[in-house]
């Protein structure tokens, strides 16, 4: 489940989920980012997903801890979401797609 | 484990295994130091040395013990730690270059951080993994994890997962340290204590009239003996050192071996040989008697024995001392330029007792002396309470009697006090104890000394004058005669005083001798003029009597003549030769 979707051509969000393996969290984050994004930015995101069992060399650049975690690459500044991404206006607000509250 | 055999007596079964820190006293009092394998909470307040213990750990493991080490960090980046361990010798980045340490800096920002609906830390794990196969680690250190907790917004799934780190670590063989902030209440400020419960070390750094004491105490270590007391450490520029106090018992060595005082006439008042080697000595007496004298003498006879003295002065600056000492003929510089005197000057109030005695501890522990002298002991108690300085100075003898060590302490009285007030608290410890006092007489002062007491040997009970000349301390007797005790000049002059009476009774006897014997020749020039006289009357008799003999046959002669010229009878001439005498008177 590495590379995924790149839909169309203008990928402005560069989304990377960090999981380690396939645990429900990580099945299940991965599900509510899909439908998000789908809703929110269709046409114009890219999601990375890394495996940490498989590269764990790349938990220490983006300061992975928690799992799943969510990094917003692009647009700048990095954003991070952790958790199974199940509350939608969380992760809404978190991408900056909301007002904070 | 070189602690394996220590507690052995007291348990059949295998002991805990342990792993050395190599810290200098942690491994005394943990009794060879952390649980192997398992995980061991550090906590204390900000700035109490945490971090520098941890790191220490890592280090001395993987320099001195060959024990690769994994420190992550939750507070500072790599090279922040680089740094400031610099100073102490540490050189992370060659250990790092060498594959003996791996280091990891975890940065939790709440603020970048938004938390949508349930997660683990397997990240952290997948990263701790790395970093622990990246170099075969056997040590790790968390510091501090319960940064987590203000990154973290979900207290149930941290402490979830902090349990199952920690199981996690036992299973990977790694001995851990993990580092908390003491908390109101409890040990760490999330409470820790409860998932870490192997190995829990608290660190204090307080406060007491504006000193500050770093102290360290084993809260608690399962499954093994160890001190319980309050420890004093320092950090310094070799890293962090524990003073173990190992007063547990009174079971140090006595020696019979005898060392010099350095004053010949001392010695003999001590039995005629000084001090014993490894007992704690302590000069006492108001200010300017000659203490630090009596120190300086003692300092350059162990030297002169081609034994290391080390000298804590807690009034004067070495060099002020050296001087000083040359002042009285003792030079102790040539001794310093050979290495084997030290001087380590300090103001007590530098930082608090305890501070001191691991300070003291540590040069005791570098240095190797044979004899410390300290002085003066008193001004430490303007680091301390009274009874801290002598909890503190307890286990100071404790520790040198343990090692042997002689101990000559100096100690102010307060004039005023009484006699012995101010050491009454160490009096118990000293073996001997010199006494100096001033003598106030005839308008001037003197100092005396004598020997208050001195444990199993015939000590002097005399006071003696003690004297400081270009040439050293030396000790006179003081007159003692009717007038009572005298020092000084009025002793000089009392000595003078009775030698010139000696001479003036010398000249008399002399005077009486000469007259005696003119007497006896006078005397023996009249005998002989007395035998000469008897002699000449002698003679005189003599003569006179032959005079008489000659008369008398002159007269018979001039009667026969006489009888014969008159025709007398024989008869008649023989009756008148017969009885001349009769016939003379007729």
């Amino acid at each position: 489940m590495n590379k995924t979707p790149a839909r169309t051509d203008a990928a402005t969000w560069d989304l990377r989920l960090y999981v380690a393996g396939r645990t429900p969290k990580s099945v299940a984050a991965f599900a509510n980012l899909k439908k998000l994004c789908e809703e929110h930015l269709a046409g114009q995101y890219r999601i990375e997903v890394i495996d940490l069992l498989e590269k764990p060399q790349l938990a220490k650049g983006d300061q992975i801890l928690a799992i799943p975690t969510l990094v917003r690459k692009l647009p700048q500044p990095i954003k991070k979401i952790i958790g199974d991404l199940s509350n939608t206006e969380r992760v809404l607000v978190g991408l900056d797609l909301r007002p904070r509250a | 484990m070189k602690n394996n055999n220590t507690y052995r007596n007291q348990s059949m079964l295998k002991p805990l295994p342990k792993c050395p820190t190599g810290i200098a006293g942690l491994d005394e009092i943990t009794g060879g130091g952390l649980p192997r394998g398992r995980p061991a909470l550090v906590c204390g307040s900000a700035g109490c040395g945490k971090t520098l213990l941890a790191l220490e750990f890592i280090v001395r493991g993987a320099m001195q013990f060959n024990e690769p080490g994994v420190f992550v960090s939750f507070e500072e980046t790599s090279e922040e730690l680089a740094t400031n361990v610099r100073s102490l010798g540490f050189d992370l980045d060659d250990l790092i270059r060498r594959k003996k340490l791996a280091m990891d800096f975890v940065r939790v920002e709440r603020a970048e951080i938004e938390e949508t609906g349930e997660y683990d830390l397997e990240g952290l794990f997948v990263r701790l993994n790395m970093a622990i196969e990246s170099v075969k680690a056997k040590r790790v250190v968390l510091d501090t994890i319960e940064s987590l907790f203000s990154g973290l917004g979900n207290d149930t799934i941290l402490r979830a997962e902090l349990r199952r780190l920690f199981r996690w670590l036992k299973d990977k063989g790694v001995t851990a340290i993990i580092t908390g902030e003491k908390g109101d209440a409890t040990l760490t400020r999330q409470g820790i204590e409860e998932y870490v419960s192997d190995c829990v070390i608290m660190l204090d750094h307080r406060i007491h009239d504006q000193l500050s004491t770093r102290r360290l105490r084993i809260v608690k270590y399962r499954g093994s003996p160890h001190g319980t007391n309050e420890y004093p450490f320092i950090i310094d520029e070799k890293g962090l050192s524990v003073m173990p106090v190992t007063g547990l018992g009174l079971n140090h060595p006595a020696s019979t071996a005898r060392i010099s005082s350095g004053i010949p006439r001392l010695d003999t008042m001590l039995g005629g040989k000084g001090y014993y080697r490894g007992s704690s000595i302590l000069a006492s007496g108001t200010a300017g008697t000659g203490k630090t004298s009596l120190a300086t003498t003692f300092a350059r006879a162990t030297c002169q024995r081609g034994e290391r003295c080390l000298y804590f002065g807690f009034e004067e600056s070495p060099a002020q001392i050296i001087r000083n000492a040359s002042s009285i003929g003792v030079d102790l510089q040539p001794w310093v330029d050979k290495g084997l005197l030290h001087f380590h000057s300090s103001r007590p109030t530098l930082y608090g007792l305890e501070s001191h005695l691991a300070m003291m501890h540590k040069l005791i522990e570098e240095f190797g002396p044979a004899t410390v002298i300290v002085d003066p002991v008193t001004n430490l108690v303007s680091a301390g309470l009274v009874q801290d300085v002598h909890s503190m100075l307890l286990r100071l003898m404790d520790y040198l009697k343990g090692r042997q060590i002689t101990c000559f302490m100096t100690s102010l009285t307060q004039s005023g006090h009484a006699l012995e007030q101010s050491e009454v608290m160490i009096s118990s410890l000293i073996d001997t104890w010199l006494f100096l006092r001033d003598i106030e007489l005839c308008g001037e002062r003197n100092r005396g000394m004598y020997i208050l007491k001195s444990r199993g040997m015939d000590h002097s009970n005399q006071i003696r004058e003690f004297v400081l000349g270009k040439h050293g301390v030396q000790l006179l007797d003081v007159y003692l005669g009717p007038a009572g005790v005298l020092t000084g000049s009025a002793r000089l002059a009392q000595e003078a005083k009775e030698q010139a009476e000696e001479t003036a009774g010398k000249v008399e006897r002399q005077r009486q001798q000469v007259e005696a014997q003119a007497k006896r020749k006078a005397l023996e020039s009249q005998i002989v003029a007395l035998q000469a006289q008897l002699v000449a009357e002698h003679q005189a008799m003599e003569s006179l009597r032959a005079t008489d003999q000659a008369k008398q046959a002159m007269d018979r002669a001039e009667r026969k003549a006489m009888a014969q010229c008159r025709r007398a009878d024989a008869s008649s001439i023989a009756s008148s030769t017969g009885n001349h005498a009769k016939g003379n008177g007729k």
